[in-house]
């Protein structure tokens, strides 16, 4: 039977703005996935974005659903969380708005590990405003931005995710879509900062300017740099070039979170 | 039984009085002259179960405070200058999107880092037009530690009622000096929450106008569910473009503070029932202006004070008739011509409109007002 993905998004809501083919979609529904497997009251639930394509996502689902402005999602979220703790606070965006103009946010969010999943959707490009190269559109590519081939050196999401301190790093593409909600749904069962990095695609305006020439060329690339983590650990370091990890690339359970630490802070302040 | 009194400094006037409003959460960055806000305020909220955070930078304090509004706790940031300047991107998002929310900006001078230990009054004008596009603003100027307390309660209990940020702005004098401060009773001075739904959650519609002029706001984390955005957007919350919604929906977000303004506005006068000249001052400069007066008189100038409390909206109609009845008004206020603008424009010509400014880091001082007055007198 097919799954029944209505009854999240709110009622009058769709078609959604993304073009044919934009692996947004592909994600949203790996989130409305895990979060049924989760049974996320919804209205327990903030779901909170910045500004971009990805950014998009919240508003077509059924929940409260914050949209915030480029790159603050993870500071407006951290605001939720703290107020409400009992809350379940998801947050979704691009690369350019969560590691550009909010890479400060999300570095912090990170080593604060406060209790939130972070679905961040790299289609290695800023697609809302046309294509122009992000921090991690791969060097020498093609962006509105960058005719002659893209200068710049990448972040690494995940190890940026990991070195600022965040407790659940995971990474996956659209080509993947099973392991999508699996690793969401890994992300929100984590007490701290989950992120989970979705490699997906953009044909509109970094697939056509870097000659894919369709979305099934943009897939096949995923999947063909894809390398779980398990099979990476038995290819050498010449087998793995040019490829990227996935699955569950981090986990640690021991540091604290940063709500639970505040909790604390409170039961000090009233017996003083 | 006698009041609870104590001697504090402005910013811990103000951290008071934000407690007795029923703040839950502040978000901040640490800022000099502002500092003390944020310190008082991660010793006093956790008390009463609320929450003190320290953001990266004053960007994402500004948005926390919006998200732990969007929750229901009462929430408040504290800055100087170049805090605020960093905030104008959300304060235009709490506007938008109408969170209420209460912005303390402890004034120093300069742009950029200027005179982190200075006063200045020169963020007046960015209390109004910082952030972009068309909008309302409400700030208030206390003049004094006792009136630090009220004017943040009075700022919490106007985003609370308008659904709005709410500045207030007091100068580093005021910040940083030191008074008797009365603590009101609990219930003393009024508290205002903010308006709960009085639709179900499958009827709400977080921007429906229909009832007045502000629409409750529901939490988050409540039974209801709802969407927020920055974009224009129709009264369900959801971005619209078409023309007739946003242009009602701008309109609407300034007409409920231009609407209300004897709900907002608030200000003292000292002997202007027969003053020819009308000093018009606020924040600590009024305590010079006051002094001023006091001299003036005694020389045989009849002279006066007009002291907005609440800056924005501005006092334009009672500025106006200032106008028409003195010969002449003095401005006097630490920058180099701000607020004058706003009374040349209110005075359309009906008397001479002086500016006394400064903005060297010393506080403008009676001596100084006197002769701007003799000057154009
Ligand atoms: C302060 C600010 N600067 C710039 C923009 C313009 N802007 C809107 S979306 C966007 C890039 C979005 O790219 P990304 O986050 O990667 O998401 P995508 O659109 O690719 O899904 C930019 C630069 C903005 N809205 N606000
Ligand atoms: S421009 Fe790119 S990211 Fe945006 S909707 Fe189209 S395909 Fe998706």
């Amino acid at each position: 039977m097919a799954y029944d993905y209505e009854k999240s998004i709110r009622p009058g809501k769709l078609p959604h703005i993304w073009c044919p083919g934009c692996g947004h979609g592909i994600v949203m529904k790996g989130l409305i996935r895990a979060m049924d497997t989760c049974e996320l009251d919804r209205k327990n639930t903030a779901i909170v974005s910045g500004i971009g394509c990805a950014s998009r996502l919240p508003g077509y689902l059924d929940a409260c659903t914050l949209h915030t402005a480029h790159g603050r999602a993870a500071a407006f979220a951290t605001g939720v969380k703290m107020a409400k703790p009992e809350m379940n606070v998801i947050c979704c965006g691009g690369d350019g708005d969560g590691t550009a103009i909010g890479g400060n946010h999300f570095i912090h969010a990170c080593r604060r590990n406060i209790d939130m999943t972070y679905v961040l959707m790299n289609n290695y490009i800023y697609g809302m405003t046309g294509g122009q190269f992000s921090p991690c559109t791969p060097t020498g590519d093609l962006a509105s931005t960058t005719p002659y081939g893209n200068p710049d050196p990448i972040f690494d999401i995940s190890k940026l995710a990991i070195g600022a301190g965040a407790t659940f790093v995971a990474r996956t593409t659209a080509a993947h879509p099973r392991e999508i909600d699996k690793l969401i749904v890994k992300g929100i069962q984590h007490k701290g900062m989950a992120i989970i990095e979705v490699i997906d695609d953009c044909p509109t305006t970094y697939g056509r300017r870097n000659k894919f020439r369709s979305v099934i060329d943009m897939m096949k690339r995923l999947k063909a740099e894809a390398v779980p983590v398990k099979a990476a650990a038995k290819m050498t370091a010449e087998q793995l070039e040019g490829k990227f990890l996935t699955g569950v690339l981090f986990e640690d359970t021991e540091k604290p979170e940063y709500t639970a630490q505040y909790a604390d802070v409170i039961k000090k302040a009233q017996c003083a | 039984m006698a009041k609870k009194v104590a001697l504090l400094q402005g910013n811990e006037a103000c951290a008071q009085g934000a407690v007795y409003a029923g703040a839950k959460f502040f978000g901040g960055y640490p800022i000099t002259p502002s500092t003390e806000v944020a310190e008082v305020l991660s010793v006093e909220l956790p008390k009463v179960g609320g929450k003190f955070i320290q953001m990266e930078d004053e960007i994402a304090a500004m948005a926390s405070v919006i998200g732990a509004s969007l929750t229901g706790a009462k929430s408040i940031t504290a800055t100087s200058g170049p805090g605020v300047s960093l905030k104008q991107e959300l304060i235009g998002y709490a506007c938008i999107a109408e969170v209420p929310c209460v912005i303390i900006n402890v004034m120093r001078g300069g742009p950029s880092t200027g005179m982190p230990t200075g006063p200045g009054q020169s963020d007046v004008m960015q209390a109004m037009w910082g952030t972009h596009g068309d909008h309302a603003a409400i700030a208030l100027v206390p003049d004094s530690c006792q009136e630090i307390f009220t004017e943040t309660v009075r700022a919490f209990n106007l985003a609370e009622k308008y659904r709005m940020p709410v500045q207030v702005l007091f100068d580093e004098i005021v910040g940083h000096m030191r008074e008797r401060i009365e603590f009101p009773e609990p219930g003393e001075l009024e508290v205002i929450d903010r308006e709960a739904p009085s639709v179900g959650p499958e009827d709400y519609k977080p921007y429906d106008s229909t009832k007045g002029q502000v629409p409750p706001l529901a939490d988050f984390g409540s039974e209801y569910k709802y969407h927020v955005t920055g974009l224009n957007k129709a009264d369900d919350g959801f971005p619209t473009t078409k023309a007739s919604l946003v242009d009602a929906e701008e309109r609407r977000q300034i007409d409920k503070v231009m609407d209300n303004i004897a709900d907002i506005e608030s200000s003292e006068e000292y002997l202007t029932e027969d003053a020819d000249v009308v000093i018009w001052a606020y924040g600590s400069t009024s305590r010079s202006a006051r002094y001023a007066v006091n001299e003036l008189r005694k020389e045989g100038v009849k002279a006066g004070m007009f002291r907005p409390i609440t800056l924005w909206p501005f006092p334009a109609k009672r500025t106006a008739e200032l106008a028409e009845q003195a010969k002449a008004i003095v401005v006097a206020e630490m920058n180099l011509g701000q607020m004058v603008l706003e009374v040349e424009r209110v005075a359309k010509g009906n008397c001479v409109v002086a500016h006394e400014g400064r903005v060297d880091g010393d506080p403008i001082n009676p001596g100084q007002i006197m002769d701007k007055v003799k000057e154009v007198l």
